[in-house]
């Protein structure tokens, strides 16, 4: 493990950590500052769908989607699938610009084998996954055991090369707020190039706090390296307020650089369509209906 | 690309008066001697509304009104009835909420989402706290029976929370079965008119409240009236020395909130991200308009610098300008005056040989507004450090050991409030237990409850206001 982290990382504390997350909320983006950082938005999705049932019918209707929102929208970031999928999500989306993540090293849990996890990472790769979401061990992090989960990261990542790795650090299990710095610092020395709030399986999901401490730790890796490494919020972030609470603790916490599908991503389902529906209600004044957004 | 913040201004409609009389007795009564003065809205120099100066004839009707409403209504009023009063008036002050918080904001400069979500928030809380105890009161001192109200309460009120501090004059007072009359500050009457509205609607017996608006001399009538038993004030250490003065040897009770000087001590082992949080909002709460404001912070050498850079960051995301836009995090100083007496603290702190820094952003073209500002560099010498500025300005210095930042803390004639930041709970505890003030903050700043007393040690006042210790000073016994 480098001598930096070593030293330990800053500890966290809870009070003014949430006092300052929100007042991120509180901000008030309205009229044309709203349209742009809904636009903003929608480029930073990562479409998600990671269920038991999905099909290949399934992933190539939510590929048409991310193309195409609807008409003046952008496309976004990227799918988010389980490695299974990637061809089918590969080949619906070439050509549109948007990439294929899939998640890998024994999604949700990450509770296997190394070897296990990097012949998933490896499938994933081999159909042509742009982007592999993978999960940290949290019982070894738990368990005091920090360089296996630094090794586990160095060793996936040093498999994907070139390609970007996020690290998924599911941060509703790690207990605290430090816990969460600590992680996010192993991760970032690891090598990933994303840290990542959480699966999306569990209860508890992104929040502003953990996201704030997660900034936090992108920041004083910056400052640190002078390189930049991204964020990705992921589950819980269903609507349009949301959302804009998120761009507003980027700009105000890492800086406008830092507002770009390559270094912010929110990985969500639902909020789409919501973020659609303002969308619509800032073109037209009028409030529209979710008949009018297409399902997938 | 950075976010942009498109203007989000609070648009919610207030009645503004071209003219404002006394509310004495229950009654809209002008000024005996005809004067008015302006009120002017600091963010953009306009005039609000003339308000009538209060001269010592006006002052005697308000206090004879007050000493009948003690005899006649409030004193012989079963104590759950004067709850039901007291509640009503916690009510109307949530139902008219936005209203009050737009007309602070205007009067005062101070950003709406200070005055939304503080301001009117806490002024309601505290009517509903001390409602609460009307009916409970001998459950506050050691004894058994009812204690007994002191009588008339004359209260001299500040200009930084104008509403607020209305209300912490007026719901210990009237929950203890006293009665008032109350003189908010100059710059800012409007709130304090619109509550005795609310008092009005509220049905309040006439004469329990009264407000008499004006200035210095209005005080200083007040302060010396025979009839006033008990003066209740907040405001500057100068102003409290003249009051202690003038009622020497007289019958009167006083209690003095006045200036602050505190430290805000952040330890090499604190979370410093969240310590940077109660530096910015220790200093920039209010435009520094604050009593118990960090205005020094004494940081552990060893991390001196990379606080500097922290803060130096932070203030450039503080965004200055319109108090009616809700992202506004800095919105205008209360007056001319104020912002020429912190322009004058600020260019000695130069002129002494601390260095300066500030936000980068533009001024507005009116109004009176100043940059978020620190000085680093600075000695315990220096009038930066000893003098309250009052303004968006905090000085910053260093020191080695505990025992160190404990007695750079208490290096001063105030002793109000104080900040501690470290990560471990028996250091702060040692530090807190050694400060001189009268509320010290560990890894947090600026909270406030009514159930929590607040209040001085020194120069900075006595008494508490808050919490059952709140009660004393409004009762006999």
């Amino acid at each position: 493990m480098p001598l930096l982290l070593s030293a330990g990382s800053p500890t966290v504390d809870a009070v003014m950590l949430e006092a300052r997350a929100a007042g991120f909320a509180k901000r008030s983006i309205k009229n044309e500052a709203k349209l742009a950082a809904i636009d903003l938005a929608i480029r930073c999705i990562d479409l998600t769908t990671l269920e038991g049932r999905d099909s290949p019918g399934r992933v190539r209707s939510l590929c048409a989607k991310a193309a195409f929102p609807a008409p003046g929208a952008p496309r976004v970031a990227a799918v988010c699938v389980y490695p299974n999928l990637v061809a089918v999500a590969k080949d619906a989306l070439r050509g549109t610009g948007v990439k294929v993540a899939s998640v890998a090293t024994a999604f949700p849990s990450g509770l296997s084998s190394l070897d296990v996890k990097l012949r998933d990472t490896e499938a994933a790769l081999e159909s042509g996954a742009d982007e592999i979401d993978m999960v940290i061990d949290r019982g070894a992090f738990l368990a005091g055991d920090e360089q296996h989960v630094f090794d586990e990261i160095s060793a996936v990542k040093k498999l994907c090369g070139p390609i970007h790795l996020k690290a998924i650090l599911e941060t509703g299990e790690l207990g605290s707020y430090d816990a969460t710095r600590r992680a996010s610092d192993l991760a970032l020395e690891a090598g990933a190039d994303v840290i990542k709030t959480s699966t999306g399986k569990i209860g508890t999901s992104a929040t502003l706090p953990t996201a704030l401490v997660m900034a936090e730790a992108l920041r004083d890796f910056a400052h640190r390296t002078g390189e930049r490494r991204g964020l990705k919020v992921a589950g819980g972030v269903r609507n349009t307020k949301t959302a804009i609470a998120y761009l507003v603790l980027i700009d105000e916490t890492l800086g406008g650089d830092w507002l770009t599908p390559d270094l912010f991503r929110i990985g969500a389902s639902a909020l789409l369509d919501d973020l659609l529906l303002q969308r619509e209600k800032l073109a037209t004044g009028r409030y529209g209906s979710l008949d009018y957004i297409a399902k997938d | 690309m950075a976010l942009a913040y498109a203007p989000s201004l609070e648009t919610t409609p207030v009645r503004i008066a071209p003219k404002y009389d006394h509310f004495i007795g229950g009654k809209w009564v002008p000024s005996a001697g005809g004067a008015t003065f302006a009120t002017v809205n600091p963010a953009t120099e306009e005039e609000l509304a003339q308000v009538a100066v209060g001269t010592a004839e006006d002052v005697d009707r308000a206090v004879a009104a007050a000493r009948k409403a003690y005899e006649k209504y409030w004193r012989p009023m079963r104590p759950a009835d004067r709850a039901k009063y007291v509640y009503r008036i916690a009510r109307a002050i949530t139902e008219r909420s936005r209203e009050l918080a737009v007309l602070e904001t205007k009067d005062g400069g101070k950003p709406i989402k200070e005055s939304r979500d503080f301001d009117v928030v806490q002024a309601a809380a505290h009517f509903f706290y001390y409602a609460g105890w009307a009916d409970k009161l001998r459950y506050a001192l050691h004894g058994t029976i009812d204690p007994e109200p002191v009588g008339v309460v004359g209260s001299i009120i500040p200009w930084n929370f104008p509403l607020l501090m209305a209300a912490w004059k007026i719901a210990p007072a009237l929950a203890c079965g006293n009665t008032i009359v109350l003189k908010p500050a100059e710059t800012t009457p409007l709130t304090a008119l619109l509550l005795a509205e609310i008092c009005e609607e509220a049905d309040l017996p006439p004469g329990v409240v009264n407000v008499v608006t004006g200035d210095g001399r209005t005080g200083a009538a007040l302060v010396a009236h025979p009839d006033v038993d008990k003066i209740a004030f907040t405001g500057s250490t100068e102003v409290g020395k003249i009051i202690q003065k003038t009622i020497a040897g007289t019958r009167k009770r006083v209690t003095l909130e006045l200036g602050g000087k505190a430290a805000n001590i952040v330890f090499a082992d604190a979370p410093l991200d969240q310590a940077i949080e109660g530096v910015v909002n220790g200093i920039y709460f209010n435009q520094g308009h604050v009593c118990c404001a960090g205005s020094r912070l004494l940081v552990q050498e060893s991390v001196h610098d990379e606080v500097v850079a922290k803060l130096k960051a932070r203030i450039e995301t503080l965004r200055l300008g319109d108090p009616l836009d809700k992202n506004t995090d800095i919105g205008a100083i209360n007056s001319a005056a104020q912002h020429a007496k912190i322009g004058e603290l600020v260019e000695s702190g130069v002129a002494e040989g601390a260095v300066l820094h500030q936000q980068s952003c533009a001024l507005p073209e009116r109004g009176w507004f100043h940059r978020a500002s620190f000085f680093t560099g600075v000695a315990q010498s220096h009038r930066i450090a000893r003098e309250e500025i009052f303004g968006p300005v905090l000085s910053i210095m260093t020191f080695r050991t505990a025992d160190e930042a404990i007695e750079k803390a208490n290096n001063t004639p105030y002793g109000l409030s104080a900040g501690v930041w470290t990560d471990k709970g028996a250091k702060s505890m040692y530090v807190a237990q050694r400060l001189q003030a009268g509320v010290v903050w560990c890894s947090t700043f600026n909270q406030f409850d009514p159930s929590s007393p607040f209040g001085g040690y020194r120069e900075s006042g006595f008494g508490r206001e808050g919490g059952v210790a709140g009660l004393r000073p409004y009762l006999r016994g």
